[in-house]
């Protein structure tokens, strides 16, 4: 096993994609010459030329646009929306044409199209920047939405999207870029889509959240675990198909959960997590099932403020254990 | 006007073979409103009438693997391309014999085989997506066109100028074809696109090749695209067409209309495409009352058979319902036997 950063783990399977299938090529903003606005596509325009990785103009729709129609005549492209913040500008895109059309021809025409964007708070990139709309995608049948949180989980779950005949939309966050942690040596190493990740174990109480929060609920158990509380934790992994069997089998032998999310409490993808919760497991909850959630707020630009805006592991912590009730 | 002469590679078969067609698509579209009248045809119904030159002239132009991406108001290029009139009414019903299995509906007809991509419904999105079929064919190094109808209404969508860009910019062989009815629904294009009546001219702005045809008549439509076609084939990059016409119908069945001036309503009825057709088909000697009577009694009858085989096709089965969502896996929320 060798470390290397998330992003060096998007890069990699990216050329991975490039090298084995002549039918991929990339399209978005700045892939080109400039690398990447994160600088993952950094030499690919080099070394692939301009065929295969395209620039595109600032035109969210027709890059995805664009995207739908070549994967509807058998190419696999796999476009960027520069942020999640710029894929409302492509919406229709995504939830009236990708996800639909496989179901309104009569399964007639597949889109294996793959659209990878950036979420996430925490950047200081002010409020118009810093959202989290994947739970949103997860409300849209047709779509497969795919939140990976370490640089394993980019290669396992890219993987498995590449053999999907259906539109992904593969979640990056923004903060997780610079993060370091192992690869897998094999070229065969898979993530099945829609297997939630057990990350740790414990007796007490289940943390359970997706993306950079699945990390916070991670270091939230490790402050909980310095004071004799011993929690499971849970990383989703993807939302849309989602693992309630691997949350219901933790809650049932916990007998209490947290929900964790970065974006706002009043319709996030939390509250299906509760109600999956509550229908499946019931009898076995010994206490209301928690949310740590993002602010109601727009993300503020001042970081003191967006640090407020945002859980954190003490807050986990914080709500943690007044479930417990040892606040 | 062309002349007979002007047309010498169409053979008496050709020429009687697009007056069929076009009186197919406006017969299958009074048939549609009275099945719509009778209910069975539900929810929205787009109707063609008046326009049916623009399909047939445009899609007789293609070669098989040519690709043709469409609007709502798609029957009558459905029918144009070769969907039968029996499967795109039984997918009017809803039935499972319907060209998209009853999943789509008016609105949304499709056959893989034909390449008919599809009818899109939120209007100037298809843009984007010929665009990328587009892409595709450059990709692969190929040569077919990729012919894309939208409306005057969809030239406002900000999806308009990002596929037309993006087509020009990259050389894509997209040919976008709107068929310019002086309506975006019920809002007159007078009042709601500054360059309504030089609209062709718009694509000069993405250094286009663009033209203005009268959408009215079949065969100038036809001498159109076949000149366009030779160039997007050869790799000139996309162009684009204005073809002016009318509704003869509203917006849809639900749409009486009545926001239209009645000397416009009066004018466009004396430019109907069909009889216009028929009397250049007569005046040049080419066919008779005779020819005429035989493909209309012929028409009536494949339409009455086509309402027929939709009446009695059976529907979707229950199962169908979670069937097709994803290519890989089974649906979410499919429901377990014995659960409530």
């Amino acid at each position: 096993m060798s470390v290397i950063t998330y992003r060096d783990a998007v890069s990699s399977v990216l050329r991975e994609a490039l090298d084995e299938d002549e039918r991929v090529f990339l399209m978005g903003e700045d892939i080109g010459p400039y690398g990447g606005a994160f600088a993952v596509t950094k030499g690919f325009y080099e070394q692939y030329g301009k065929k295969r990785i395209k620039d595109s103009p600032l035109a969210e729709s027709v890059i995805v646009g664009a995207g739908v129609g070549a994967a509807m005549v058998g190419l696999r492209p796999v476009v960027e929306l520069m942020t999640i913040n710029f894929s409302l500008l492509a919406m229709d895109q995504i939830v009236n044409h990708a996800a639909k059309i496989r179901y309104m021809s009569g399964g007639q025409f597949s889109i294996p199209l793959i659209i990878r964007t950036v979420t996430g708070a925490g950047a200081s990139v002010g409020a118009t920047h810093s959202q989290s709309f994947e739970g949103w995608y997860a409300s849209v049948p047709g779509l497969t939405v795919v939140t990976p949180s370490t640089p394993r989980d980019v290669i396992g779950l890219f993987r498995s999207c590449r053999e999907l005949n259906d539109p992904v939309m593969f979640v990056e966050h923004i903060l997780l870029y610079g993060t370091r942690g192992e690869a897998p040596d094999s070229g065969d190493f898979r993530i099945p889509i829609g297997q939630a990740d057990l990350r740790r174990t414990g007796k007490d109480i289940t943390l359970c959240g997706y993306s950079r929060m699945a990390l916070v609920a991670e270091q939230a158990a490790d402050i909980l675990a310095r004071e004799g509380i011993e929690a499971d934790v849970i990383d989703l992994r993807c939302l849309r198909p989602l693992d309630s069997e691997t949350i219901v089998n933790s809650v049932k032998k916990t007998h209490r959960a947290l929900m964790v999310e970065e974006t706002t409490r009043l319709g996030g993808f939390a509250g299906e997590l509760v109600s999956q919760i509550q229908e499946d497991a019931f009898d076995y909850l010994d206490a209301p099932v928690g949310r740590v959630a993002g602010a109601e707020v727009p993300i503020p630009y001042s970081f003191p403020l967006e640090q407020l805006a945002i859980p954190s592991a003490e807050s986990v912590a914080a709500s943690a254990r007044k479930l417990l009730n040892r606040s | 006007m062309l002349k007979a002469a002007d047309v010498p590679e169409l053979t008496k078969t050709d020429l009687l073979g697009f007056y069929r067609q076009m009186k197919l698509i406006r017969e299958f579209e009074r048939e549609s409103e009275r099945q719509y009248t009778r209910g069975n045809i539900k929810g929205f119904l787009h109707v063609y009438n008046g326009e049916e030159a623009i399909a047939v002239g445009a899609i007789n132009t293609l070669r098989e693997d040519d690709y043709v991406v469409t609007h709502y108001r798609d029957h009558g290029q459905a029918l144009a391309r070769g969907i039968g009139s029996k499967e795109v009414m039984a997918e009017l019903m809803g039935k499972a014999t319907g060209c998209s299995n009853g999943k789509g509906g008016s609105m949304h007809l499709f056959s893989s085989e034909l390449n008919f991509m599809g009818g899109y419904a939120i209007v100037g999105g298809q843009l984007c997506i010929a665009a990328g079929i587009g892409l595709a064919v450059q990709y692969r190094g190929n040569d077919q066109v990729v012919l894309c109808f939208f409306g005057d209404g969809a030239v406002n969508e900000g999806e308009f100028h990002e596929a037309m860009n993006l087509a020009a910019i990259w050389n894509l062989p997209v040919i976008f074809f709107c068929e310019h009815n002086l309506y975006g629904m019920g809002a007159s294009s007078k009042e709601t696109l500054v360059m309504w009546d030089s609209l062709h001219e718009m694509a000069a702005a993405y250094g286009m090749d663009r033209y203005e045809v009268d959408g009215n008549d079949v065969l100038e439509v036809r001498d159109l695209m076949q000149k366009i076609n030779i160039d997007v084939r050869a790799g000139k990059g996309p162009a684009f067409v204005v073809a002016r016409t009318y509704r003869l119908r509203g917006h849809s069945v639900a749409d009486p209309a009545d926001y239209r001036p009645d000397d416009e309503v009066s004018y466009w009825a004396g430019q109907d495409p069909i009889p216009r057709f028929r009397d250049w088909l007569t005046q040049e000697g080419i066919a008779t009352v005779e020819d005429f009577d035989e493909i209309d009694a012929n028409v009536d009858e494949e339409v009455v058979a086509a309402a027929e085989f939709g009446e009695l096709s059976p529907w979707p089965e229950p199962d169908d319902l979670y069937h097709g969502v994803y290519t890989d896996r089974p649906a979410e929320g499919i429901p377990t036997s014995g659960s409530s």
